[in-house]
């Protein structure tokens, strides 16, 4: 029974920069929510299936629930908390989940929205087809994915035009 | 009265704590001091525990509590009956409930053998590890049909045999009605194990405040006021001693209503006897087999048909997989048993049900709660005597619909709730015709069809009918209340899982008291906030809930008219409300918010008339007399590549009736939501067990829920058929994209691979590209 190794991790989240010491087995995810308290990235299966844990690492999109907070070392991270604008303004792709309702629980809202936000920067005009297969790796048991669709395919043109 | 809101597609309240990541879900209660736990499960279906090791586990660092049935006393005892059986003549049903801790005989995969409680949840585990258990393995009752027989292994020592319930119920004679018949259908149909698979899992949170004699729990529970009550009685407290939080809950579908489940009890003991806060959240892996199952029945069916496609009669002999334990009754077989009746005139019906105990996990409801399989049997019955009458599938059903001048109609058996299966109303040949219409019925199936098949393409349709008994009692309370900030509140005793009810009971209030929306601050779920209620299940929040919400709003919209008049010295007539304000019609001068009006009816000082009460605040509560019936009916259009078994969905349309809608958003997006869990359940996701009872596919990626490439568009048509047995009108919702797509999913792949050509049917559900790659080449 060894004492588990902890090591110190320096990140940018949602632009602030953060060090703690920590175990070297801390998943990020845990790291974001507990020792950052950034809440908003939810935890849905930990084998990496479901995508509600999703989190930006340098602007691309990863499962935090499969990846270490020692990765993370020298990195930058954006949260769900990190979409809206610090007046409170909800990103386009937040309002346009909220118009098309989008989101029942809530749940996944979070990694399907990390996920979207990075895949409307490369697709900024995705169409239908392009916007589920780009859905297709995050699960929600609530929605059936159709508002979800008309959320993306409206902020699309928003995002572009801003 | 005015009504702005409700009807109209209104954006939700709840949506920008969720969006921007504020919503307080199980896992982000913080608490200082707070300890986590976890718990050893076996790996056994069935096993006697000779000795438990936990020596080890205790020196661990970190370590604060290991807990095993022996240090629990008094308190590991069975946990209690959530539903009793129905009164019925001849009912068997023999209880037996779960334990908190294994206190000897283990009954199925992953059964809870000790909570381990420790300064991280990563400790808790490591933790786990170090405990050592000897069991002795014993003989499983794995398969259904076979645990059913004299000879299986007992689940429990002390029965005879495995039997948990046995139920019959009759209407009429079938035996005389059958011998009137031009065609008797005989078919076996199955339905296996599923899980509600929501994407949060289950979790408990506890603290014990001695200095205050009070425990809090925050807990993912569908029906946080029962779950006080029994907290209560378990621990020997008064219920005002114990709150319950359902915090914002990740989905629920039925599983999350269970009670007790063995970590609500363990939890709030260990925060007890530790005198610290203690959390346990669920991992995936437990949830697979700690959280409850649903779906395994098999039904030997016929029905009696005269020549002209009328049914004559019905009967069904089903064995239910009730798992290892029996807490929740019969809600889910009674619910089959009722469910199979459908749109339909069924004269005769002779029903009986066995519940079998296995060595499985509990079942108990999850989204459609046993309607799938009555609805699955019933339609693959009129498909089949449809064929062998050379009817048109659409046809048969129109031809034994209930008529619209029937109703409230009498089904003479009695339904879950132990009431009368009574359909309180309904008007279903329109609703098909919309259908049918929607989907291109006739054009499809006269030249559509025809063409592709002449390509090589395999594409079929599917049409099939539904009923879904909704809104049930006993009852639900709200509380209204006009804030001096002129913003109203309004708690009720329902939780909340996705369902919108922030946004559906708060387009009530408004519409009533002539606020916005969004000055409705809805509070679900908090036993401290709103002391009465059942819970969040059945479909019934909007229908019961929603009907409370509506009286208390009315009443104190009634009050306000009382206070305003009073204060104009003008007649309540003369009143109009709006903008948060009450005027003197024609005279907008004489206005007063009500968040004035709210102080004028709470004075400091003064006297007030005797009888007075307090504030712009208003309880009422809603008991409907018996459930209100919702119908539907859906179609899809299906393509199969025959070398893989894949299918694309070409076309799916959903006709619905729940009555008055409040929110049409709301209402598109729970059965957007319920047609995915049914995809699912119709095609991908089966829960697969071996001899032993052992999980074969316990990961998200090999338990399949349907992505965004798997769950098609819908298309959504309605009718509004008001209920008469509330105010508002409304029937449930929740449950209506789920029950039928099995049914619908066989008829249409049947239909594309014209295998009743060659013989062959499918009659059983799950069905996925392998199983129906075997059955289409005749290897059922």
């Amino acid at each position: 029974m060894t004492a588990p190794k902890a090591r110190s991790v320096t990140t940018t989240v949602n632009g602030v920069r953060a060090t703690r010491t920590v175990e070297t087995r801390l998943l990020l995810c845990d790291f974001l929510r507990h020792e950052l308290d950034l809440t908003g990235t939810r935890v849905g299966c930990e084998h990496g299936a479901c995508g509600a844990c999703t989190v930006l690492l340098d602007g691309l999109p990863v499962r935090s629930c499969l990846t270490l907070a020692v990765q993370a070392d020298g990195h930058a991270i954006t949260t769900v908390e990190g979409l809206a604008a610090s007046d409170g303004t909800l990103h386009p792709l937040q309002a346009a989940f909220r118009e098309t309702h989008a989101l029942q629980c809530g749940y996944c809202t979070a990694g399907i929205l990390m996920t979207l936000v990075a895949f409307l920067a490369e697709h900024p005009t995705p169409n239908e087809a392009e916007v589920r297969a780009a859905l297709s790796g995050n699960l929600c048991r609530c929605t059936g994915y159709q508002h979800m669709v008309d959320a993306v395919l409206l902020a699309a043109p928003r995002l572009a035009g801003k | 009265m005015e009504t702005r809101y409700v009807g109209a597609p209104v954006t939700r309240n709840e949506d920008a704590r969720l969006l921007t990541g504020r919503a307080l879900f199980i896992d982000d209660v913080k608490l200082g001091n707070l300890l986590h736990a976890a718990v050893l499960r076996s790996p056994l279906a069935h096993a006697r525990i000779r000795a438990i090791d936990t020596s080890a586990a205790r020196a661990r660092a970190g370590v604060v509590g290991i807990f095993t049935a022996a240090d629990l006393g008094a308190m590991c005892k069975p946990g209690p009956v959530v539903v009793r059986p129905p009164p019925l003549d001849g009912v068997t049903f023999n209880a037996r409930t779960q334990m908190p801790l294994v206190k000897d005989t283990v009954r199925h995969v992953g059964e809870p053998i000790a909570l381990v409680v420790a300064t991280s949840r990563y400790v808790a585990e490591d933790a786990l590890d170090d405990i050592e258990v000897d069991y002795e393995a014993l003989p499983v009752a794995a398969d259904l049909e076979a645990s059913a027989r004299a000879d299986a292994p007992r689940v429990h020592d002390d029965l005879a045999d495995n039997v948990a319930a046995h139920v019959r119920q009759t209407i009429g004679d079938y035996a005389a009605a059958a011998r009137n018949a031009a065609r008797i259908i005989k078919r076996r149909f199955s339905y296996d194990h599923g899980c509600s698979s929501p994407i949060e899992t289950r979790g408990v949170v506890a603290a014990w405040d001695a200095k205050a004699d009070r425990l809090t729990v925050w807990d993912t529970t569908q029906a946080p006021v029962f779950l006080r009550n029994g907290l209560a009685g378990v621990f020997g407290f008064s219920e005002r001693q114990v709150r319950v939080v359902a915090p914002f809950i990740g989905g629920g579908f039925g599983p999350k209503i269970m009670m007790f489940y063995p970590e609500e009890i363990l939890i709030p003991w260990a925060a007890i006897k530790l005198g610290r806060p203690v959390k346990w959240i669920e991992d995936r892996a437990e949830h697979f087999v700690a959280t409850t199952h649903e779906r395994g029945q098999i039904h030997d069916a016929e029905v009696a048909l005269a020549a002209d496609g009328r049914i004559l009669g019905v009967k069904d002999v089903f064995l239910h997989d009730t798992g290892a334990y029996d807490p929740y009754g019969l809600t889910v077989p009674i619910n089959s048993q009722c469910t199979l009746l459908g749109p339909y005139v069924v004269p005769t019906y002779d029903s009986t049900f066995t519940a079998v105990f296995t060595h499985k996990p509990i079942v108990t409801p999850y989204r459609g709660a046993g309607r799938q399989h009555g609805v699955f049997v019933i339609e693959r019955l009129l498909d089949i005597g449809a064929r062998e009458l050379g009817l048109d599938r659409a046809e048969i059903r129109r031809r034994n619909f209930i008529p619209p001048d029937a109703f409230p109609y009498d089904n003479k058996i009695i339904y879950q709730d132990f009431a009368p299966l009574r359909y309180d109303s309904g008007n279903y040949a329109p609703l098909l015709d919309k259908l049918l219409d929607a989907i291109g019925y006739e054009k499809f199936v006269r030249t559509e069809q025809p063409a592709l098949r002449a390509q090589g393409r395999h594409v079929g349709i599917g049409v099939v009918c539904y009923v879904e008994g909704t809104g049930i009692g006993p009852y639900e309370g709200a509380k209204v209340q006009v804030q001096t900030s002129g913003r109203v509140s309004l708690a009720t005793g329902v939780g909340t899982q996705g369902q919108g009810h922030y946004t559906s009971f708060a387009q009530l209030v408004a519409d009533r008291l002539g606020v916005a929306v969004g000055d409705v601050d809805v509070v679900t779920g908090d036993t401290d906030q709103f002391y009465w209620g059942a819970g969040t299940f059945a479909s019934r929040g909007a229908v019961v809930a929603g009907n409370a919400v509506d009286q208390a709003a009315g009443l104190v919209r009634a009050k306000i008219l009382r206070v305003a008049a009073e204060h104009f010295e003008c007649a309540e007539v003369d009143l109009v409300l709006g903008d948060g304000a009450v005027a003197i019609a024609g005279v907008p001068e004489r206005t007063i918010t009500l968040a004035a009006l709210a102080g004028i009816a709470n004075p400091m000082r003064g006297a007030v008339a005797l009888g007075t009460e307090p504030g712009l605040e208003a309880t009422s509560y809603f008991g409907p007399p018996s459930g209100a019936t919702a119908n539907g009916a859906h179609a899809m259009i299906v393509e199969v590549d025959p070398e893989t078994m894949m299918i694309k969905i070409l076309k799916y349309v959903v006709a619905h009736d729940c009555g008055t809608v409040i929110n049409p958003l709301i209402v598109a997006g729970q059965i957007q939501g319920g047609v995915a869990q049914g995809i699912g359940n119709a095609f991908y996701e089966q829960l697969v067990f071996d001899d032993q009872a052992q999980l074969l596919n316990g990961t998200l990626a090999d338990y399949l829920l349907p992505t965004a490439l798997e769950v098609p568009r819908l298309e959504q048509v309605d009718t509004v058929t008001p209920s008469p047995l509330n105010p508002l009108g409304i029937k449930g919702v929740g449950e209506a994209g789920a029950i039928p797509v099995g049914a619908l999913f066989a008829q249409a792949l049947e239909d594309a691979l014209e295998l009743p050509r060659r013989g062959i049917e499918l009659n059983e559900i799950p069905l996925s590209p392998n199983r129906l790659w075997e059955l289409a080449r005749g290897e059922g």
